[in-house]
């Protein structure tokens, strides 16, 4: 049955102590064989189920995860939302995402809290400009919503921030009104919930240990549940695809690093747009909690700690102190890191591979959130069609051979 | 943050030092002849495992020299760095925490180096 959530549900749930609210999914023991098996139950992978079923009429399909839903990179970042991309193949992935972005709360029925406050990216120095201009430049051509703000402009949307008495003084900025941020959790739950009604098994605490793989076919995965049977398999497990793949003896151009960000403590609504800086490497929004939500950079060295150095969040918090004096008092609540997986060309790839029937979504690096239902859509049609959408299919293994790389490094607001 | 034992000077803090990635990574023989693919691995595709990875750092703020580096991936645990005209050590000798290849190992990230 459909579950439906109304002001009527919610006052009804409000009278019986919000104790009888129904089970958002259900938990059921895998079984021995899939027409589909999804590795990761983050946001991607679910929304990947998502649209397998609701799209392509694929019912028997598994979403095997190992701790629990939305709990790696979905609910370990920074939730910016943005599609201001250089290249075109980029532009029109991440503007097919955010169209569905758009749309995601009506079409769950479930908020996703996606906040369109428009996202902001600083020029510090002469070449920043160039590069940004030039990005806004073929934004537009894109149809993508972005234009050049100037200092002042800048000034009147946050006030707050210090442009000129510091080492690299503010000098302008892109700006990408659509953009915005949602909330990390809602969209996994969201997508798990919906896959879960159309007949997704969703399976947590099921660790996925080998990919089998018999005559160039794919068998199906060993996991800490069982030998599962599967005529296909898409690995979304950010950090880890790497190792999985390995286990099929498949090398990926990938290496896993953690990303790390942390929270200050709340307080009153203070900034209410998106501020990213590459140049001296410190982002924020303030959460609807009032925290202000801190993006810090990734590590030099590949490691698996879901933890990270300290020196990386104190170089992001003195950026920040700088840019935001008003700052610098403020305590932090908490850090963290999530391990990402960065391609040599920090674009994804979403792709088959030698092996028939199995797939890959993953190299987002440090910027996947945003594209959760597009990355998800495409992947769908890729593993339900056995080829690429349209949209996907720049973003193949193939690039790696044929050199045609799609270089996002300048736009991935991180720099890796 | 890391202490690494640069086998010219000593322990030293991470932040005087860069990483470099893989180590013992070979170019492959006859370049002209072979494919493609097989040179796009050779750029593109380094090892990533999780668990214990020989890599390579540099004493950027320090001697400036090149070394090699074993360290757990899992927890961040340096075990050995050796110059890069020595022997690179047999991972055997190593014990690896990480039961399942994605597996967590018992300790987090860190806790060796505070123990020690």
């Amino acid at each position: 049955m459909k579950k439906k959530y109304s002001i009527f549900s919610l006052a009804r749930n409000a009278l019986s102590g919000h104790k009888e609210w129904p089970k958002m999914w259900r938990s059921p023991e895998p079984r021995e064989f899939y027409d589909v098996i999804i590795i990761g139950g983050g946001g991607h992978g679910l929304g990947t189920a998502y649209y397998l079923a609701k799209e392509h009429g694929l019912k028997n399909i598994a979403v095997i995860e190992k701790g629990w839903l939305g709990g790696g990179n979905t609910g370990r970042n920074t939730t910016i939302i943005r599609s201001n991309y250089l290249w075109d193949d980029s532009a029109h992935l991440y503007e097919h995402s955010l169209k569905l972005w758009e749309n995601l709360s009506s079409e769950l029925n479930y908020n996703v809290m996606f906040s369109q406050r428009g996202v902001m990216n600083l020029a510090h120095n002469e070449h920043d400009i160039k590069e940004i201009k030039r990005r806004v430049s073929a934004n537009n051509l894109n149809g993508i919503d972005s234009f050049w703000l100037s200092k002042e402009e800048i000034q009147k949307k946050v006030p707050i921030m210090n442009t000129d008495n510091l080492r690299y003084p503010v000098l302008g900025a892109s700006y990408q009104p659509r953009g915005g941020v949602a909330r990390h959790d809602a969209i996994a739950w969201g997508f798990a919930m919906r896959a879960d009604e159309m007949g997704v098994d969703i399976i947590q605490n099921c660790e996925a240990h080998q990919i089998r793989i018999k005559n160039g076919t794919i068998e199906g995965v060993e996991t800490s549940k069982g030998f599962l049977r599967a005529n296909k398999i898409g690995v979304v497990a950010s950090g880890h695809t790497g190792v999985l793949a390995e286990s099929a003896g498949i090398r990926l151009p990938l290496q896993s690093k953690p990303l790390q960000a942390l929270v200050s403590e709340p307080i009153k609504p203070i900034i209410d747009t998106v501020v990213m800086s590459s140049a001296v490497h410190a982002y924020v929004s303030q959460s609807d909690k009032g925290e202000l939500v801190i993006g810090a950079g990734t590590d030099s060295y590949n490691s698996f700690t879901q933890r990270g150095g300290f020196n990386i969040i104190e170089d992001t918090i003195r950026a920040m102190v700088e840019l935001y004096p008003v700052f610098g008092k403020m305590k932090m609540l908490r850090q963290w890191g999530g391990i990402v997986d960065i391609c040599p060309d920090a674009s994804p790839i979403i792709s088959k591979c030698d092996i028939e029937g199995l797939f890959f979504n993953c190299g987002w690096g440090t910027g996947g959130f945003k594209a959760t239902p597009g990355s998800a859509n495409v992947f769908a049609h890729t593993i339900a069609k056995n080829e690429p959408h349209q949209i996907n299919s720049a973003f193949n293994l193939d690039r790696f051979a044929s050199g045609r790389l799609v270089d996002e490094h300048g736009a991935a607001a991180v720099a890796h | 943050m890391l202490i690494i034992n640069c086998p010219y000077c000593g322990p030293r803090d991470q932040s005087e030092f860069s990483n470099g990635g893989e180590a013992h990574v070979k170019r492959p023989d006859g370049s002209k002849e072979i494919g493609d693919r097989e040179w796009g691995e050779y750029v593109f595709i380094r090892a990533n495992p999780k668990g214990l990875f020989y890599e390579r750092w540099v004493h950027t703020h320090g001697c400036r020299k090149w070394f090699n580096c074993v360290r757990d991936t899992s927890t961040d645990e340096i075990l050995a760095t050796y110059k890069l005209d020595e022997k690179k050590p047999n991972l055997n000798n190593f014990k690896s925490v990480v039961k399942t290849p994605s597996g967590e190992p018992e300790v987090g990230s860190g806790n060796f180096t505070v123990e020690k």
